[in-house]
């Protein structure tokens, strides 16, 4: 397959960037988004061109590395990352513009590539459990309602990818957030250190620069975990008896 | 850092203060002043639809409402702050999504965001714009001074004439359309509004989301179809 890519070039993080077109000629259709950048960056080498830098590492879907807006959506077309997004997902010939996340408290440090350092700030300021992990215990050792264990489940799938607030018009990360303050909070292991957690993870958000939900709803859309906006709802809630219960003085 | 100043240094002393100007906390000020809001064009509608029974039922409402005394004016107060804490924080929302966004995709996706979500602010400035009219329309009366004049005799008591106010005013063409075009802008803030502030208050879920969705777009259009019956019914049957 052939298509045309109009890629965002910056040489640094305090430099201005630039849209360039490249082709990219006999693509096979199930080449990854990723690997069909390997072979571009080949040819662009072979004429002397700098390589299109990009962030990737597992190239599974499982890692959240691969940081790219694709026409506009983070991760591009369909449900996935970027590294399971495939060829034939497009027309041929078709124009692709690529992006890094925006979202200022992503600085671009070069072309495609991203700091998403800020979300493991965040992770750092209470995405934990202060307990001793030991040996593994028995599976069957604290009963978990089934209900609560799938909620759970499906919060902790969230892998970091930064997707969500790549895709809110206000840079927000509260599904992230949500995602994370909901899956430990939910659990018995978890919940001693409820209220604390959702603190201070807010407040690292806060402090780190990202926007306010205003329930637009995009990163549900994007979000290759598929973990629902309902899950900042719960942050909301969570947030708000923390911060009730502080204002009192009645946290740990 | 960037972001939220208010959260971190000047409030740190005060938890409450620390909790309102944090992201979520100003996400739920706007909220519950929004949902007081709610409550006041609900009522409003409510008294409003006693011009359908005839002027002495209208009249009737008007002179109860007056003669709360005192207490209109803590209600008066008290929507007042809510509409002054509403806007600032909104205003104070989105400096800081500005600050959080520094350069917008070259191609644009609306990525599941609704007309309705995207001109809040813009339907909230016109609604505040038309609220303003609409005071000194039916209130203070500096549109129409006439209107000062205007009584009636109920129950053998003088009493200013309501009813007859909102006749004339609303038998001008231009007056009318005005307000019908801002009660759809109030409709298009609240069909993503009333849904948004459940979200804000964390009272939703997955199951039920989409139920308050539902449910906010029937209310607001609702709201909208009350208000709007009252002008369109004095245009076309005088
Ligand atoms: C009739 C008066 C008004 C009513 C009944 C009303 C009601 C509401 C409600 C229920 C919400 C949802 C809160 C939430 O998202 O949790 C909201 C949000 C909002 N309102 Fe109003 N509002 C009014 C006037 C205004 C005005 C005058 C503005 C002017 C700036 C405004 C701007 C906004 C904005 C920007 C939001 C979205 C906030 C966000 O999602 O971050 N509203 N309003
Ligand atoms: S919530 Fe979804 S989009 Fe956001 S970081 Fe987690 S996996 Fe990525
Ligand atoms: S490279 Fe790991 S998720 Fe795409």
């Amino acid at each position: 397959m052939n298509f045309t890519l109009r890629v965002w070039r910056q040489d640094g993080p305090e430099t201005a960037g630039r849209f360039e077109e490249y082709p990219a000629r006999n693509i096979p259709d199930e080449a990854s988004f990723l690997e069909m950048l390997d072979l571009v960056n080949e040819d662009l080498i072979g004429k002397g061109i700098e390589p299109v830098e990009f962030d990737h590492d597992c190239r599974e879907g499982i890692c959240g590395t691969c940081s790219l807006t694709i026409d506009g959506v983070p991760h591009g077309p369909g449900r996935g990352t970027t590294c399971q997004l495939y060829m034939r997902s497009f027309r041929e010939g078709e124009v692709i513009v690529i992006e890094p996340f925006r979202a200022t408290p992503f600085p671009i440090l070069r072309d495609l590539t991203v700091d998403r350092g800020a979300f493991d700030t965040i992770i750092q300021s209470g995405g934990f459990i202060s307990e001793r992990s030991g040996s593994a215990p028995d599976a069957n050792a604290v009963p978990i309602p089934k209900t609560i264990a799938d909620l759970a489940m499906d919060a902790a799938s969230c892998i970091g990818c930064g997707a969500c607030a790549a895709a809110c018009p206000n840079s927000s990360a509260m599904l992230f957030v949500g995602a994370k303050v909901s899956h430990l909070g939910l659990l018995p292991q978890g919940k001693p250190e409820k209220n604390r957690r959702a603190l201070s993870m807010v407040r690292s958000m806060d402090e780190a620069g990202f926007g306010n939900c205003s329930n637009y709803y995009a990163c549900e859309a994007v979000c290759p975990a598929s973990i629902p906006a309902s899950f900042i709802a719960s942050l909301n809630r969570q947030y708000a008896v923390a911060a009730a219960k502080e204002t009192v003085g009645a946290t740990l | 850092m960037a972001g939220h100043a208010p959260s971190s240094s000047a409030a740190a002393g005060f938890p409450v203060l620390r909790w309102f100007f944090s992201s979520l906390g100003k996400k739920t000020v706007v909220a519950v002043t929004g949902l007081v809001l709610v409550g006041f064009v609900t009522g409003h509608l409510l008294g409003n639809l006693t011009f359908f029974f005839g002027p002495d039922a209208m009249n009737t409402y008007a002179m109860k409402l007056q003669a709360l005394g005192p207490l209109l004016w803590v209600v008066r107060i008290g929507l007042l702050v809510a509409v002054g804490l509403h806007i600032v924080f909104t205003m104070l929302l989105w400096k800081e999504n500005q600050a959080a966004t520094p350069q917008k995709y070259a191609v644009k996706a609306p990525m599941k965001t609704t007309i309705f979500a995207r001109t809040m602010r813009l339907t909230g400035l016109i609604v505040l714009a038309f609220v303003a009219f609409h005071l000194a329309h039916f209130t203070l009366w500096l549109v129409n001074p006439a209107f000062a004049g205007y009584q009636t005799l109920l129950n053998g008591h003088e009493v200013h004439d309501v009813y007859r106010m909102v006749v004339v005013g609303f038998q001008n063409p231009f007056v009318s359309g005005f307000y019908i075009l801002s009660l759809a802008l109030v409709a298009f803030h609240l069909s993503h509004g009333v849904a948004s502030l459940f979200q804000t208050l964390g009272l939703t879920n997955q199951t039920l989301r989409p139920k308050f969705e539902f449910l906010a777009r029937i209310f607001a259009w609702t709201l909208f179809v009350g208000y709007s019956a009252i002008p369109v019914s004095i245009l076309f049957y005088g």
